[in-house]
């Protein structure tokens, strides 16, 4: 099913005359091709495994609503919000097996969660605490990456573990999150080229949200599609709306399938949109219109997928009831964990710089000591 | 693979030759060393570095990459973090600059990000400096920019020994090495060298000779005219005042870290100091040791602390470059005007 949607996708794209993959329609009905009702994937029936996804995605959505939250009180740093964007961040998360490396940017908020990155950690890296990138993560494998800020640098990277792989002859995959300005820097055009020239099993995801800060996605590229920036590197490259988690979902297991069995690299375009602020640091009505906003609204994942498995009979609005009760405490309890984390000492920050300690530096850890009990003897 | 010294015969080689070696030698003892790089296959390097090993380790383990610096570095973290130790080679310095995003925001902070859960022990390798009439942007001599950061290390060899116990060293290090090659003595002369896998210390620099009247510090490919002044005087029995003087002449070799508590002794010894850099003067290494004399050896000092430098300027093409570089009659100069500045 995939496969012919890829190709077709791929002689389309030049001229932006198809459409992205999609399988649920903005109201949640199963979406026709012509006149034909498509017949959605196997994993659609799996009743346990379509709630799993829904309930990751409401918990995305509760976390990223607790950390504005919390920022705005003070108790957590500047922190990017997902809000619209989880469709794309549980895939992502669901669709990677354990030993496969996620490579994300910063907006993998349910990805992290799916992994089994604890919710306090995450509030531990926003709250400003280096601990919040030192934890394995429970499902995911001890090579996964922690937060990329620096943009589109993650995708070489990727690159390189995904080379490291190869050269190892193991059989996991490399996915790689990144923005739709990001699609505009070196490193992910280089990171493509080489991951098309080595034929590496990577799989890009660029999450188009139509916004990098402030610059809208006609500013950031001339090119119809930024998915074809993956054909110009020999990677085959497919749109993906991204707010249709069946659509993700699907695009992402073959994508990273197609990797782990050394078939090359593949590069997704989810097409999405940032509904919140670039982050809490931003004022996104500063450049863009609410009417824009409240449209996208309208094609926002979680209704979505509620409307979908509502349809199916495999919800109600008791079990929405718990389910939101449920994300709640969860989130009450991790903040409170994270509220017991101390602060680490002073000379913490001369711990990880280098294994084996350059002595010249000891007079430095010694000043750092002396500093902070002259600036916080009480 | 076990080694002993003795059984090992010395081989005179190349300054090149001696870091081809310790590529082979490193790649023989550990699996997981990998090399990439523009042109290092089948051509071996531009410089023939890496003649040879693509041959003998295979197209999987020696690595021609496209003609793109971001991702040899990008990669190299990537391949680093993922239980490789790459060695990646930028083909001159004037184009590691294109690295720099991946070395300082990412392989100088990997360990302390993830608080030692992640490591990037990768070696990124380049020549550098001046002095084999290269065209634009092929003779620059940048290293104090990667000492500036905070995770690296920066190392420059200045013999074939010290290139093949450098590198040996480099690459097993747990963490990231910036190793600059000094390209005007990679075939300035063959020097004894044993292929016995052995490393020499990083953060350590070698006294390369004694003395008591006045610490020399150089690195890279000026330690050859260094030595050749420090020679002359230790070996003079002119009598004029200025020449009756010995000069104890260290190589600093590791430039970040800096071993402060071997100047230190030295200085503490001496009473002088003079330091001789190819690179600009400003900011550069040599106003780093300066500094640290004036902070911490002032009342040991003898003379003010002396630079010998390249000038602030951008390095000229080769017509007016020995201009620029430092000469023996140079160091003669300023080791006379340490000397005749006693207080």
């Amino acid at each position: 099913m995939l496969h012919n949607l890829l190709v077709n996708q791929l002689s389309n794209q030049l001229n932006n005359t198809s459409a992205p993959l999609q399988y649920l329609t903005l109201e949640g009905e199963v979406a026709c091709i012509g006149n034909a009702v498509q017949e959605l994937p196997e994993f659609c029936r799996d009743k346990e495994f379509m709630l799993q996804a829904y309930r990751w995605m409401n918990l995305t959505r509760a976390f990223d609503q607790k950390a504005v939250a919390l920022q705005r009180t003070g108790i957590i740093g500047t922190y990017p919000s997902s809000l619209g964007q989880e469709a794309i961040s549980v895939a992502c998360g669901m669709a990677l097996e354990k030993e496969d490396v996620f490579v994300p940017y910063y907006r993998d908020h349910g990805s992290y969660l799916v992994r089994g990155h604890l919710i306090e950690h995450l509030l531990l890296y926003w709250g400003g605490d280096e601990r919040g990138s030192a934890y394995k993560p429970i499902n995911g494998s001890e090579f996964d990456m922690p937060i990329c800020v620096p943009i589109a640098t993650q995708a070489s990277h990727a690159v390189g573990i995904a080379s490291a792989f190869k050269i190892q002859q193991k059989k996991q995959a490399v996915l790689c999150t990144l923005g739709d300005g990001a699609s505009s820097k070196g490193d992910f055009l280089e990171a493509l080229n080489l991951a098309g020239s080595w034929h590496l099993p990577v799989v890009f995801v660029i999450n188009n949200n139509q916004w990098a800060i402030s610059v809208p996605r006609h500013i950031q590229s001339g090119a119809p599609t930024l998915a074809q920036k993956g054909t110009a590197a020999g990677i085959p490259s497919i749109q993906v709306d991204g707010n249709d988690f069946i659509a993700m979902y699907e695009a992402l297991s073959e994508a990273l399938d197609r990797a782990r069995k050394r078939k090359g690299p593949m590069l997704i375009e989810a097409i999405s949109y940032r509904l919140s602020d670039h982050t809490t640091a931003d004022d996104a009505s500063r450049y863009r219109g609410q009417e824009e906003v409240d449209d996208a609204w309208g094609k926002e994942p979680i209704k979505r997928l509620r409307n979908y498995i509502h349809q199916q009979g495999m919800w109600d609005e008791k079990a929405e009831a718990c389910l939101q009760d449920d994300c709640q405490t969860q989130l009450v309890k991790a903040v409170e964990a994270y509220q017991a984390f101390e602060a680490e000492q002073p000379e913490a920050m001369f711990d990880y710089l280098y294994e084996s300690w350059p002595e010249s530096m000891d007079d430095q850890v010694a000043a750092c000591s002396e500093k902070y009990s002259r600036n916080h003897s009480c | 693979m076990t080694f002993n010294s003795q059984e090992m015969e010395s081989k005179d080689i190349t300054l090149v030759e001696a870091v081809n070696l310790a590529l082979h030698r490193a790649r023989s003892l550990d699996e997981t060393v990998v090399l990439l790089g523009e042109d290092i296959g089948k051509n071996g390097g531009v410089f023939r570095a890496t003649d040879g090993l693509q041959e003998q380790f295979g197209l999987s383990r020696v690595m021609d990459t496209p003609l793109a610096e971001t991702s040899i570095a990008g990669a190299a973290v990537g391949m680093a973090v993922a239980g490789l130790k790459p060695v990646a080679e930028i083909q001159f310095m004037g184009f590691i600059y294109a690295t720099f995003e991946h070395i300082i925001c990412h392989a100088a902070r990997m360990r302390n990000r993830t608080r030692g859960r992640l490591t990037c022990p990768l070696v990124l390798r380049a020549p550098f400096g001046g002095g084999i009439h290269a065209p634009e942007h092929h003779s620059e001599s940048t290293e104090a920019l990667f000492a500036h950061i905070p995770g690296l290390r920066v190392v420059i060899p200045s013999s074939p020994a010290r290139a093949y116990g450098l590198l040996l060293a480099a690459i097993n290090n747990p963490d990231p090495v910036i190793f600059l090659e000094p390209k005007r003595l990679y075939r300035a002369e063959k020097l004894p060298v044993i292929d016995n896998g052995e490393s020499l210390p990083l953060d350590k620099c070698f006294t390369l000779r004694e003395g008591s009247d006045l610490t020399l510090i150089s690195w890279g490919a000026c330690i050859q005219e260094c030595l050749a002044v420090v020679d002359r005087f230790n070996s003079s029995s002119d009598s004029s005042s200025a020449s009756i003087i010995s000069i104890e002449l260290i190589d600093l070799a590791t430039v970040k870290p800096i071993d402060f508590a071997s100047l230190d002794a030295s200085i503490k010894k001496t009473g002088r100091c003079l330091i001789v850099h190819e690179a600009a003067k400003t900011c550069g290494i040599g106003a780093e040791i300066a500094a640290h004399v004036a902070e911490h050896l002032m009342p040991y000092c003898k003379a003010p602390v002396k630079r010998l430098t390249g000038f602030d300027t951008v390095m000229p093409y080769f017509k007016n470059e020995q201009h620029y570089l430092i000469s023996e009659l140079d160091i003669e100069a300023a080791i006379t005007e340490v000397i005749n500045n006693s207080f």
